[in-house]
């Protein structure tokens, strides 16, 4: 289907001067789209041109309207030398291909140069008349949206989940093409710029021709990356997970659907066997560290890429379908079978999303990762990107045969992630292995799998805990008990997950930002050397990461992580692994155990004294962390947890874990293996030190609290007062210290130290909740450690918030204190099926019949149902107008998180998906690199903000900044940054104001917006 | 390790009030890191000097950035970049322009050019107030001259229009702008006892009611709109002035201004025979500052004239306020009643405004 595009250009304002002897501007207009050219008259000296143009119309094919980028560029007129360039917009039309979204695009765009940055702005109307034509072979994909959202669109409803997409496109970087010897650095970052959206246009529309062969018609938790390989040239790939949508008319309709993301999820202790070197032993291996496998000498190529692929890929495809053979027979659940030949089809049966529709997942399995270093070389035939292609291919291979080893079929909250230096790159995929509901992944109802839940007598909250894989048969030692909630099926001891918290799980307390760092130097080496050298170090790294986080676990007193991301980034000379996750406390699992000390010489008295001394203070913020945080789990009686399943033990030198405030649990703990994460060994310096740095993790100041999921478990009286932000640091080290203990004390104070100017900076939101807090790591030179952070800032009301907590306490305590267990089990099932997937009256039927008949207080029914809406809609209909419903035109909202609190989303406009490069010449005049990256980022926002605002939106929801990379050269006085950010341009409505019009004159909306001036975003 | 790089920017640009104030006083990033230290905050919020140093740094840039467009305010209000709400766009704004009395003292009056600028050093000293800060000032005050020297109507609304000021604020820029285009003398040993406020009142008396834009509205000249203009007074006006010369050098109409005078206030002023005695050398102080004003040297005098010529001479004799203004009152509207002087309007015009700014000139 052709399409005609018809551009107009209104008027310009804020123009710079051009022409130093008029303190003026002649500003014209070139309007590009392919090949085609159109200009405005030259409007005469002036800073605000009018130029009111005709309608610029191109005649173009759909294929050419996705992958093409419109391209306006404002020049100033010279009648004697050439004419100079102002700065230009590049504008996505594809918004504007699929009927739902936005319909014309119309606003002020920032001129943006890439020397200069934002000069002025331009008034623009762009619209798209398109011919429906049937040709099945067509190659364009229009009508296909996409979504950067990792949940089902607020306002759709999910009727079929296909499963996954992926692409990827590579070309030549124009930076490294040998015209960049005579051309400006401008003109080649320009030529990047253009062709990154040119590239991105393109993947899209491939993808979109992949959803529609699976004959979906949306990609969701749609992931762009771009590896600059330098040399070997630029790759732009792309993840997502194709779905059909229906889009939900009433809206009384589309709470419960989009605001139930049943996640659930499981995970497995972090069983890694502390010998890392068998990693590399016999096939076995993979099935041990199922979690989270890395196996870089297998999948490491010598040699540059396609001659070794196969040779690597064999061995472990076998080893995959080994372990699956395996374990895949004695598996219980018919279900299991059913989703097995569902997801069977799939060659990657991935899945993007972190937060699924109710129902959706079954049961987890926890993380499955994997890595993979490459030797970069140059990507010969841009055309036939193969290698590329294999390289993946063969990651997501290894971690579909890890979730088969997990007893999961599915993978979900999947992303896939590289981190380059020189020639070396790592490959990283990792995701959450899972057992998912069949009836979503083919054609029917969300009903029918509703019905089929029910069938199934899964208890909610607790059931995305139970393990999915053989207990007699286990891929790692793991130690299982009875669900502490329905104390029928087996769950691990700790859980880790990719995805964000289900909605429906049962936490009790508050939940955390907990990271590990680590940093690893290595020698400076070339290509194959460097390469081996690296994969050597990988499995230490990814052993240290996993026990830190284990321990920091423990030292919270909580029992899962939500939301892991590991990554690993690789630098000169050294590697750095950060892993971020939101840790809570599950119901369902057991109380974690203490963290023990053990000292090796127990011969010394100062030393044991000094152990012990140690070992007080690990205990005393253990139960100083319970308290902040409110762990309060219920006490529970020896029999009806059950007797834990024996298990051989791992160390002969095994101690007791124990904790002060967990005594009564604590006995049932000691006998059991998997204690290796419990206990921590002093046995040298080294060792003192981790420990050390383990109670140098400050808790956030009171009132503050930090997530890296979407919502913050125990939170739900979200107000509407948001900020998002980016920071950025840039530390040197001092070569002279260079030892990993060094590197990780700094490394470590870095991001202590940035939390901490967080927490002060936004001091004026308390109490407030950093949710989806984002660090990326880069090594941008030998020296220098880059840490990015984007978070959101959300206030919340603290009275409510003491209230929801207590009455949550109180009915856990309900819960675990009642020996009945159907009684128990009813009221739990209604609160994660009926409520999410309807109809408020059936739901409150039950649940009055429920309280009637088990004599449960009315308080838990309030919890119940506020627990099923986190997004805090039913919080806040109750709540008064929001003292700030700001609805003042021109303010875009910008958030991380796929909904924005006390607002509804209205409609989806389409995706944002924005890449900039901004250098200077004039380092020190900008004021340094601190002054130059500040207005960059600044700058992005703005341009961020200006194209939602021109398609008609009044915020971006799952907002991201995939990328930026900072580069500078002091001594030339020169910095250049490259930036790509997405999101999805959004209109929503402030539930204040949706009650306000419907039940007072418009009149009313103004007076908010005048006075509402504080809490914009 | 040091740090290369450290910036947080967010969605909505954070302003820190505290911060902007220490800004605004024109004191280093040490300094400021240092007064933020002594004020507590410290503890108040378990912050450590590195976080509040980069805190600060952090607000500086932000405001350094913000400061291109605080030159033009409108700029502020349309620009994409920050995402500021309203409220804070108008504090910053505000808080900009606000001017430290003491600094405004020092050059009111004075010409708004390159040789004022290089005394600040010596005002900076003066008054304490930091150089970067005087700089500011200066600046904003040449600015706001700049911007609406040249521009017809209404002063204050010119002000208001194109720096977004309050209405109290545009009215003291009016004020600065219209001191600094007649070049009034205000920095005399004896005009030291008045506040910027008095002479702000005053400027606005004089701009109401004797410049050109005063007459604006009158039915004169239409052409005339041509000038319509606040900033410099109605040179007509000032010469038709001569003609009040009579109500002192023709010694029966002063004599019989006297004794109307005299006449209408006798047993009121509790300074009554001071004021027969003085009363030649009071009207011929207030006619011959009127007479005089052709000249540019003596419009600069203006206020040391009055001072002069007026406020000490009855100061000496401790006249009450309130006597000061019966007597005033009495004065102007005697003049109505002289039946040989046909000047009744320009002497409202002059001694309308002159009252209400000997009134607020007169205190100690």
């Amino acid at each position: 289907m052709p399409g005609k595009l018809k551009v107009k250009i209104v008027a310009g304002r804020h123009l710079p001067v051009m022409d130093r002897a008029s303190d003026l501007t002649d500003a014209f207009v070139e309007v590009k789209f392919g090949n085609t050219t159109f200009k405005t008259d030259v409007y005469p000296k002036s800073l605000n041109p009018q130029w009111n143009s005709e309608w610029f119309k191109f005649e173009v094919d759909d294929e050419d309207l996705q992958d093409e980028p419109l391209q306006i560029t404002v020049l100033d007129h010279d009648t004697y030398s050439a004419n100079d360039a102002i700065g230009k917009v590049y504008i996505d039309i594809d918004p504007l291909l699929y009927s739902e979204a936005a319909t014309v695009i119309s606003g002020w765009f920032p001129i943006y140069d890439t020397i200069h940055g934002i000069r002025g702005e331009i008034n623009v109307v762009v619209k798209v008349d398109l011919f429906n034509d049937l040709n099945r072979f067509r190659q364009s994909s229009c009508g296909v949206k996409f979504f950067c959202t990792t949940s089902i669109p607020k306002c759709y409803r999910a009727v079929i989940i296909h499963g996954f997409v992926e692409e990827l496109v590579v070309n030549e970087d124009p930076e490294y093409q040998w015209i960049d010897r005579i051309r400006t650095p401008r003109a080649s970052n320009e030529a990047r710029q253009r062709l990154i959206s040119l590239m991105s246009g393109e993947l899209q529309r491939k993808i979109g021709l992949k959803v529609l062969e699976m004959r979906g018609n949306a990609v969701v938790g749609y992931l762009q990356c771009f590896d600059l390989e330098g040399e070997s040239g630029l790759v732009v790939r792309a993840i997502g997970t194709a779905c059909t949508l229906d889009k939900l008319s009433s809206p009384a309709a589309f709470l419960p659907a989009c605001n139930s993301p049943s996640k659930e999820m499981k995970e497995i202790p972090f069983n890694e066997d502390p010998n890392p070197n068998t990693h590399s032993s016999g096939p076995s291996t993979p099935l041990k560290n199922q979690t989270y496998s890395f196996s870089p000498s297998k999948s490491y190529s010598r040699q540059s890429s396609s001659s070794d692929t196969d040779l690597s890929l064999t061995p472990k495809t076998g080893m995959g379908s080994g372990s699956a053979g395996k374990e895949g027979g004695p598996f219980k659940a018919l279900l299991r079978q059913q989703t097995q030949s569902a997801l069977e089809q799939r060659e990657f049966p991935f899945f993007t999303l972190t937060a699924f529709p109710p129902g959706f997942l079954v049961h987890v399995g926890g993380v499955v990762s994997a890595r993979s270093v490459k030797l970069l070389d140059r990507i010969h035939n841009p055309d036939e990107p193969e290698t590329r292609d294999a390289w993946w291919a063969e990651i997501r291979q290894e971690i579909k045969s890890h979730a088969k080893a997990l007893g999961c079929h599915a993978v979900v909250g999947y992303s896939e992630s590289t981190s380059i230096c020189e020639e070396v790159c790592i490959l990283s995929a990792s995701g959450t292995a899972a057992v998912l509901n069949p009836r979503f992944l083919q054609d029917g109802t969300v009903e029918g799998c509703l019905e089929q839940r029910l069938e199934e007598n899964l208890p909610a909250g607790c059931g995305f805990c139970h393990i999915p894989y053989d207990e007699l048969n286990m891929p790692f030692p793991a130690h299982l008990t009875y669900c502490y909630n329905c104390r029928k099926q087996k769950v691990p001891d700790v859980l880790f997950t990719t995805i964000d918290l289900p909605t429906d799980a049962t936490v009790i307390g508050k939940g955390c930002l907990i990271q590990a760092r680590l940093c690893r130097l290595k020698k400076k080496a070339q290509a194959e050397a460097n390469a081996t050298a690296i994969s050597n170090l990988l499995p230490f790294m990814e052993y240290e990461v996993h026990t830190q986080l284990m321990n920091k676990l423990k030292l919270k007193g909580m029992n899962a992580l939500f939301g892991l991301r590991i990554q690993i980034t690789v630098g000169e000379n050294m590697l750095m692994g950060l892993a971020s996750a939101t840790g809570v406390y599950l119901a369902a699992l057991p109380t974690p155990g203490g963290i023990q000390i053990a000292g090796k010489t127990p011969n010394d008295g100062s030393y044991e004294q000094h152990i012990s001394h140690m070992q007080k203070k690990i205990n005393d913020t253990i139960a100083k962390n319970k308290e902040l945080y409110e762990i309060n789990p219920p006490e529970i009686s020896e029999e009806i947890i059950g007797s834990p399943i024996p298990e051989p033990r791992q160390r002969s030198r095994l101690l007791r874990s124990q904790s002060e405030s967990s005594d009564e649990v604590t006995e049932l703990d000691l006998s059991h293996g998997k204690k290796d994460a419990f206990v921590l060994e002093i046995d040298d310096t080294d060792a003192m030190e981790d420990v050390h740095s383990l109670l140098t993790d400050v808790p956030p100041p009171s009132g503050f609290y930090s997530c890296n999921t979407e919502i913050m478990p125990g939170i739900n009286n979200w107000t509407s007062e948001i900020q998002m932000f980016t920071s950025v640091r840039v530390i040197r080290l001092s070569s002279l210290n260079l030892t990993n203990h060094a590197l990780n004390k700094n490394f470590n104070d870095l991001c202590e130290n940035l939390l901490k100017s967080l927490y002060f900076k936004l001091r004026s939101m308390i109490p407030c909740c950093l949710c989806h807090v984002n660090f990326t790591v880069s090594l941008p030179e030998d020296e220098l450690i880059q840490v990015t952070v984007t978070a959101v800032a959300i206030t919340f009301d603290k009275n409510q918030a003491l209230q929801t907590t207590k009455a949550h306490v109180e009915k856990s305590l309900q819960r675990a204190s009642t020996d009945n267990e159907e009684l128990l089990q009813f009221p739990l099932e209604l609160c994660s099926d009926s409520l999410p997937s309807h109809p408020f009256p059936p739901a409150k039927e039950h649940l009055e019949s429920a309280s009637s008949n088990s004599g449960i207080p009315a308080a838990q029914r309030a919890v119940t149902v506020e627990k099923t809406s986190p997004m805090g809609e039913g919080n806040f209909r109750n709540r008064s107008a929001a003292p700030c419903a700001n609805s003042t035109v021109g303010v875009v909202k910008m958030t991380p998180l796929s909904f924005i609190p006390g607002a509804k989303i209205t409609k989806y406009l389409g995706i944002i998906n924005m890449f900039f490069i901004r250098e200077t010449t004039s380092l020190r005049e900008e004021g340094g690199v601190s002054g130059f990256l500040h207005a960059f980022i600044a700058e992005v926002f703005a341009m961020v903000r200006a194209h939602v605002a021109a398609l008609g939106g009044n915020a971006v929801v799952s907002y991201i900044m995939k990328q930026c990379v900072f580069m500078e050269n002091p001594n030339k006085n020169q910095a250049q940054c490259l930036i790509n950010v997405s999101g999805d341009a959004v209109v929503f409505a402030r539930e204040s104001e949706l009650e306000v019009v419907s039940t007072q004159q418009p009149a009313a909306n103004c007076q908010p917006a005048c006075t509402g001036g504080e809490v914009t975003t | 390790m040091t740090s290369e790089l450290d910036i947080f920017v967010g969605n909505t640009t954070l302003i820190d009030e505290d911060v902007y104030r220490l800004w605004l006083d024109g004191y280093s990033v040490g300094d400021a890191v240092a007064l933020r230290v002594r004020s507590g905050i410290l503890e108040q919020t378990g912050a450590t000097a590195a976080v509040l140093q980069s805190d600060t740094m952090d607000h500086y840039r932000t405001f350094h950035m913000l400061e291109r467009l605080l030159h033009a305010p409108p700029k502020l209000l349309h620009q994409l970049i920050y995402q500021i709400p309203p409220s804070r766009q108008a504090l910053l704004i505000e808080r900009y322009y606000a001017f430290d009395e003491a600094f405004v003292r020092e050059v009111l009056g004075k010409k708004l050019s390159k040789g004022t600028k290089k005394d600040l050093d010596d005002i900076s000293t003066k008054t304490g107030i930091t150089l970067k800060s005087c700089r500011r000032q200066f600046d904003n005050f040449k600015r706001v001259f700049k911007v609406v020297e040249e521009m017809r109507g209404s002063l204050v609304d010119n002000v208001q229009q194109h720096f977004l000021l309050s209405d109290r604020l545009a009215r003291d820029y009016a004020a600065i702008v219209f001191f600094a285009n007649n070049r009034f003398e205000t920095g005399k040993k004896k005009l030291q006892y008045l506040s910027f406020g008095d002479f702000a009142f005053c400027a606005e008396l004089m701009i109401q009611n004797w410049t050109l834009g005063a007459v604006g509205e009158a039915p004169t000249d239409p052409d005339s709109q041509v000038d319509d203009m606040d900033m410099d007074l109605d040179k007509e006006f000032l010469q038709d002035l001569k003609e009040l010369k009579v109500l002192v050098a023709d010694k029966d109409l002063l004599d019989l201004h006297k004794s109307l005078v005299c006449t209408a206030l006798r047993g009121k002023l509790g300074v009554f025979s001071e004021m027969e005695a003085n009363f030649k050398n009071l009207s011929r102080g207030l006619v011959n500052v009127a007479t005089k004003l052709t000249h540019n040297k003596d419009v600069r005098d203006l206020f040391v004239d009055l001072v002069e010529k007026f406020v000490e001479p009855c100061r000496s004799d401790h006249w009450p306020l309130s006597d000061v203004r019966l007597f005033l009152n009495q004065y102007s509207a005697s003049v109505h009643s002289l039946d040989g002087f046909r000047h009744q309007a320009l002497w409202d015009r002059y001694m309308g405004t002159l009252r209400g700014c000997l009134l607020r000139l007169y205190h100690d």
